[in-house]
């Protein structure tokens, strides 16, 4: 666990002379069934986690907790850590800091929410750059923090991510309904007993969590290929909750996977092929929508 | 109207202080089972307040309040709400039929299990509460791209589809244009029936739901009135209340007519029935473009 390879985002991926012989041989490499099986992992939390996200309209938090990720990792590779736990533990403490904020309705308290989550963000960038300075030799790494590192995932890496995403999926089936109606429509979901605000904080750490767990891959700064483009994507193609979340779900993995295996082929940053991915599927989904919003008013008329 | 006199709200001198400042005070007032009971008043006398206290959402400072035979926040389940008028976010894909599910099953920790039958007992409820709202139409389409008065519709099966014993509604009128505030009223009323439900409704203008009406709440800025229409809407009464002189005039054809009343300075620039007058149509009940029966 010591020994995660930070540096090993621009490792080049093994080329193989006629990359359509044989996907077997991509399979037969450690590497490549750890990267997809922990992408699977990871795209599964986070197509779930996102929907809910995009449903709140917390992306903007989300991202916040992404970038604050990256000083947190940075500092466990100071200390000599992995990043693993670096992630984990500053996503999930400024989770829990933003659930500190009070959420208002009013104009005036979401001005003053985000003006406090964008103070955060600056900050905690300042501080990973610093940490980043401190570790001498560290250049690739902040490639590798900001962009990801798919290639470099290590069995016991897989492991962790297997066991989180476990847990929050258990978190999720038993908080999932409650926290689509308090999500939806606090108000009255308060007042048939639900306890919103904690439902609220309870949401945010299971998004620092996802959002710890996606930046192991795509790196802090793009979290959203897979936080919030599968589920953006999936809500924009049905309004069904049910469908939508096991859409956003599909779309995820499926993102992850040509991504993963693009990368594998040609040895550009895999966190491009799995954005560009992501991004033409969300550019798809506005292009069914339009055409079939079209279509419903023809047929109203 | 009535069937049991069983009282199923009871405030007793009840009083409400918010940052140390008195909302209102000894207010004492009762509902009874099935009745259609309107709380009344200018714009920021705790209207809404009051509805929160029996929700138990709001506590009250001193007094008593029994809902259903007990505390505030006992019979949540018992109970169908509509908060005061928000207007979903366009971009909210979610369709309707799902926002009335919530009300069955929102507040239900777990995974939904996949019980055969009961789940389609829930889907037919679903599906018979969003039909007695007229709402079937619509229903399959996302929330935020529905009308005002759709939405509300469906809001109100959401409050319904549980088969409560009461419900409030916080202002269900607000920001409807007139014909689907009288086709809401109407609604109302007839859901109230159909379901057997107890309805206590918040507005500040009176006029589409006065023909339904079994009793009033009148607040205002110097206290508060309970009642039938008649009883409560009177010179006396309203000039008290208001602390500035009031007349209730009664038209030849029977309606009333109150002369003088003080609009509190209203966040809705856009509402249309400000002037001096403003009638009550109480003797004739007749229906406003009722868009419910068929």
């Amino acid at each position: 666990m010591t020994s995660v390879p930070l540096l090993h985002l621009l490792v080049v991926a093994p080329h193989s002379s006629a990359p359509w012989s044989s996907f077997a041989t991509l399979l037969s490499y450690r590497f490549m069934v750890n990267a997809l099986v922990a992408g699977t992992i990871v795209a599964i939390l986070s197509a779930i986690v996102g929907w809910y996200m995009v449903l709140r309209r917390q992306t903007f938090a989300g991202h916040t907790l992404a970038v604050v990720g990256f000083p947190g990792a940075a500092g466990a590779a100071l200390l000599g850590l992995s990043v693993t736990p670096g992630y984990l533990f500053a996503c999930v403490a400024a989770a829990l800091a933003i659930g500190a904020i009070p959420r208002t309705r009013t104009g005036a308290g979401r001005a003053t929410e985000s003006a406090i989550i964008g103070t955060i963000q600056a900050f905690a960038l300042a501080c990973g750059v610093l940490f980043i300075n401190l570790y001498h030799g560290f250049l690739d790494g902040v490639t590798a923090l900001l962009f990801g590192s798919f290639l470099g995932i290590t069995s016991s890496q897989v492991i962790t991510l297997g066991v989180i995403t476990a847990a929050c999926l258990l978190v999720l089936g038993t908080l999932g309904r409650p926290l689509l109606f308090a999500s939806i429509d606090g108000d009255v979901a308060s007042a048939r007993g639900l306890p919103v605000r904690v439902l609220n904080i309870a949401f945010l750490v299971l998004l620092g969590l996802a959002v710890a767990e996606v930046s192991e891959i795509t790196g802090s700064l793009l979290v959203f290929a897979l936080l919030v483009m599968p589920a953006a994507a999936a809500q924009r193609l049905t309004n069904r909750a049910a469908t939508g979340l096991a859409l956003s779900v599909a779309i995820a993995v499926g993102v992850t996977w040509s991504g993963l295996i693009a990368a594998y082929y040609l040895a550009y940053p895999v966190g491009f092929y799995l954005t560009s991915a992501g991004f033409f599927v969300y550019l798809a989904a506005i292009l069914i929508e339009r055409k079939r919003g079209r279509a419903g008013r023809r047929d109203t008329r | 109207m009535r069937s049991i006199d069983e009282v199923v709200i009871e405030f007793r001198d009840a009083c409400v202080q918010l940052g140390g400042h008195t909302i209102w005070s000894g207010l004492s007032l009762e509902i009874k089972r099935g009745e259609f009971a309107a709380i009344l008043g200018p714009n920021g006398v705790g209207k809404s307040t009051l509805i929160k206290v029996a929700l138990g959402m709001t506590g009250l400072h001193f007094g008593e309040v029994r809902v259903l035979g007990a505390a505030p926040g006992r019979h949540q389940g018992e109970i169908g709400y509509l908060p005061q008028r928000r207007s979903f976010d366009p971009s909210l894909h979610i369709r309707g039929f799902d926002i009335v599910r919530l009300g069955l099953d929102g507040a239900r920790w777990g995974l939904p299990l996949p019980m055969r039958r009961n789940r389609a007992r829930e889907q037919r409820r679903i599906d018979d509460v969003i039909e007695l709202v007229g709402a079937s139409d619509y229903a399959d389409r996302s929330i935020g791209q529905l009308s005002g008065g759709e939405q509300q519709r469906l809001l109100i099966a959401q409050a319904l589809v549980q088969r409560p014993e009461i419900l409030f509604l916080d202002e269900p009128l607000d920001s409807l244009d007139l014909p689907n505030q009288g086709a809401i009223s109407s609604l109302i009323h007839h859901v109230s029936t159909v379901e057997g439900v107890t309805v206590v409704m918040v507005a500040h203008d009176v006029n589409p739901i006065l023909a339904y009406l079994d009793r009033v709440i009148y607040i205002g800025p110097g206290g508060a009135v309970s009642g039938t229409a008649h009883e409560v809407i009177t010179t006396e009464n309203l000039s008290r209340l208001f602390k500035t002189p009031i007349e209730v005039l009664t038209t030849s054809d029977g309606r009333l007519v109150v002369v003088g009343q003080p609009e509190a300075p209203a966040h809705h620039s856009d509402r249309h029935e400000h002037g001096a007058a403003t009638m009550l149509h109480a003797e004739h009940p007749h229906h406003h473009g009722d868009g419910t029966s068929h």
